[in-house]
């Protein structure tokens, strides 16, 4: 890999628990904890996992949403923790988000000709006049009608919305674009038109996407490479094809057996897993899946395995036992 | 067929603004007993107003289920029934799983006592054997540790424990019809796959009945017998899991099957698509209510609407083009 667009050095995110009338610090959630990643431009990060894995965290610290507990974020060779005033409008134009709800996303009251052009506003391109061409345009470019520029989000489908919330991320051409859920909330017809126009507009505009899902077939779809989440955990990162082949994580290889297939003729053989995640507030000592995994030994409660790399393979798996099971 | 549940000409209403508008428009169907029926379509296709009217709960304000519907479970037509006829038969003969464990849960209860509370009421016992039978219930969904979750309240819960909850309640008179809509759809795959698991397992140890709606063509792949593909208020196509999946008839349900992407689809490679968008029922197309979407319309389609038509056996489909669609 040349030069790594964005790289994630042992990023932790805890948030505090504070309780009693002085609002003491009584406890944290470790929502993101010790991640490592790297991600090359034109890439397609997929990060996967159930709800409280710290996927979402993950991603908005990503954003500068979050500040991370601990640990370095670096994104085009600068760090986030030491960015001089230029930096922080460079980081701001490069890296954007599109959100889960494209109901709760997108202001009301604006209509979307305001919506689309406070970007280019914000950043001195081009004069007020030009605004309506540069927004006619990226309208074009998501594929809808220019007329809908004069009007508001109520006036749109969940679909035509998240397209105008695709529109505002790409809108100055930025580097990178963290995907937080963007298809869930849609139904799948309109899923897959949602699809097509990220995979239609990666090529065009050469972005790098960070996409977290828990639908592991929108993720496979979309991602080059995919990193597994459990608990605020990295438990395994691998390209697609060797994750869906052969996932040797015992967290991955549930996850995937759970998944329900299209095909009624292959209703057998789930590897269903038992119990529930357990609460990041208060997780367990050693691996964090070892009180839900089935191949479980006494070391696994003392010692968190490290991500390692998997020699014959390109795989990396947090995992005592990864390659003997 | 031996079947529990048949439904003739199913038609609900609601008055709007926009005037009246039918959701569920004319729908036929039946469920064999200890068969599981799943009903299929997007948003505001009218798989949950189905699933309320089979319950008939729908708001008596401004919704009515029209007089010449019909369903009748076991012999006993429910719209002929009596409002505390019909209050009977909630809970005891049918049960209903919502999709949202968190509002369907009453905050200030315990788990335990609303399981109790089903015993009580129809099944008349003491506060002490009800609770007892509860427990019980708890057991049978396998909720871990039940004797202290009994005193605990839904807060407390997970999503996947509640939804056992919810289970356990539909469940506790051992119901003949079991109404699940949207069971799964919030819940994590490992999760789903554990609770599409246990009621596999109670309906076999029950021989219950059950119509299950759902978005997710995966759950229907998974634990369907018989399949309905409902656009707009009505049926499209319907026939038996294997009929629908591995000979899709009907131009939508071949774009639905299609447009998800699956384990073995080409990653990248541009998805195929339904183009545009779910019409609103206030102002259907004319026709064919699928034909602005549909590739394969004609000008028929834009003036007749086609009937459900036999494709081959039990599986029908309504389309004035079913063969091209479905192929040789």
């Amino acid at each position: 890999m040349n030069q790594p667009l964005l790289t994630l050095d042992k990023v932790s995110k805890h948030f505090p628990i504070t309780g009693g009338v002085m609002r003491r610090r009584i406890g944290e959630v470790q929502a993101v904890t010790d991640v490592s990643l790297q991600l090359a431009a034109g890439e397609t990060l997929g990060i996967v996992g159930e709800s409280g894995c710290g996927k979402s965290t993950l991603g908005r610290t990503i954003c500068r949403l979050y500040e991370p507990s601990s640990g370095s974020i670096t994104f085009d060779g600068m760090l986030f923790s030491s960015l001089n005033k230029e930096q922080t409008t460079s980081i701001h134009r490069n890296l954007q988000m599109i959100f889960q709800d494209p109901y709760a996303s997108l202001n009301p009251r604006m209509p979307v000709l305001e919506i689309l052009g406070e970007p280019f506003a914000l950043h001195n391109i081009g004069t007020a006049k030009d605004r309506k061409d540069q927004v006619a345009e990226l309208l074009k470019l998501v594929g809808m009608r220019p007329e809908s520029m004069f009007r508001f989000p109520h006036e749109f489908s969940g679909g035509q919305r998240q397209r105008i919330g695709i529109a505002r991320a790409i809108a100055l051409k930025p580097k990178l674009v963290v995907c937080d859920e963007a298809v869930s909330a849609l139904d799948v017809s309109i899923q897959s038109q949602v699809l097509n126009l990220l995979v239609e507009l990666q090529k065009q505009l050469n972005l790098t996407y960070v996409f977290i899902s828990h639908d592991l077939a929108v993720i496979r779809y979309i991602a080059d490479r995919i990193a597994v989440m459990y608990l605020g955990n990295v438990v395994e990162i691998a390209d697609r094809d060797s994750l869906y082949r052969n996932p040797m994580h015992p967290y991955s290889r549930a996850l995937l057996s759970s998944l329900p297939v299209p095909d009624p003729r292959r209703r057998h053989g789930r590897e269903t897993l038992e119990g529930d995640v357990p609460s990041p507030a208060n997780p367990p000592s050693g691996c964090r899946f070892h009180t839900r995994c089935k191949f479980a030994k006494d070391i696994c409660k003392s010692k968190t395995p490290a991500l390692a790399p998997m020699s014959g393979t390109n795989q990396m798996v947090a995992c005592h036992f990864a390659g003997t099971i | 067929m031996d079947a529990l549940l048949q439904v003739e000409n199913l038609k609900t209403s609601f008055v709007t603004d926009d005037g009246e508008i039918t959701a569920v428009d004319g729908i036929n169907f039946s469920v064999g007993r200890g068969k599981t029926l799943c009903i299929v379509g997007e948003s505001g296709c009218g798989k949950s107003v189905t699933a309320l009217s089979l319950m008939r709960l729908i708001p008596g304000a401004n919704g009515r289920i029209h007089d010449t519907s019909k369903i009748i479970l076991d012999g006993t037509d429910l719209l002929s029934l009596t409002v505390d006829q019909m209050r009977a038969q909630r809970g005891s003969s049918i049960g209903m799983i919502f999709q949202e464990p968190m509002t369907a849960l009453n905050p200030v209860f315990t788990v335990g006592e609303q399981i109790a509370e089903v015993f009580r009421i129809h099944k008349k016992m003491g506060r002490s054997q009800a609770n007892e039978a509860a427990l019980g219930m708890l057991k049978k969904v396998r909720i871990p540790a039940p004797e202290q979750r009994f005193d605990e309240y839904p807060h407390q819960l997970s999503g996947g424990m509640k939804q056992r909850i919810l289970i356990a309640m539909a469940l506790a008179c051992e119901p003949k019809l079991l109404i699940a809509d949207e069971p799964s759809t919030a819940l994590d795959v490992t999760v789903q796959a554990q609770i599409l698991r246990l009621m596999k397992n109670l309906q076999e140890s029950m021989n219950t009945s059950i119509v299950f709606i759902t978005h997710d063509l995966g759950v229907v792949a998974e634990i369907a017998d018989d399949v309905i593909v409902m656009y707009a208020g009505r049926i499209v196509e319907q026939g038996s899991v294997f009929e629908i999946f591995d000979r899709p008839s009907h131009p939508y349900t071949k774009g639905l099957l299609h447009s998800i992407p699956s384990l073995t689809s080409v990653p990248k490679k541009p998805l195929n698509t339904i183009q545009g968008m779910v019409p609103s029922l206030a102002n259907l197309p004319s026709g064919c209510r699928f034909h602005e979407r549909c590739p394969w319309a004609k000008e028929i389609c834009k003036q007749k609407a086609p009937q459900l038509e036999p494709v081959s056996g039990s599986h029908l489909s309504a389309c004035h083009f079913t063969k091209e669609v479905s192929g040789p």
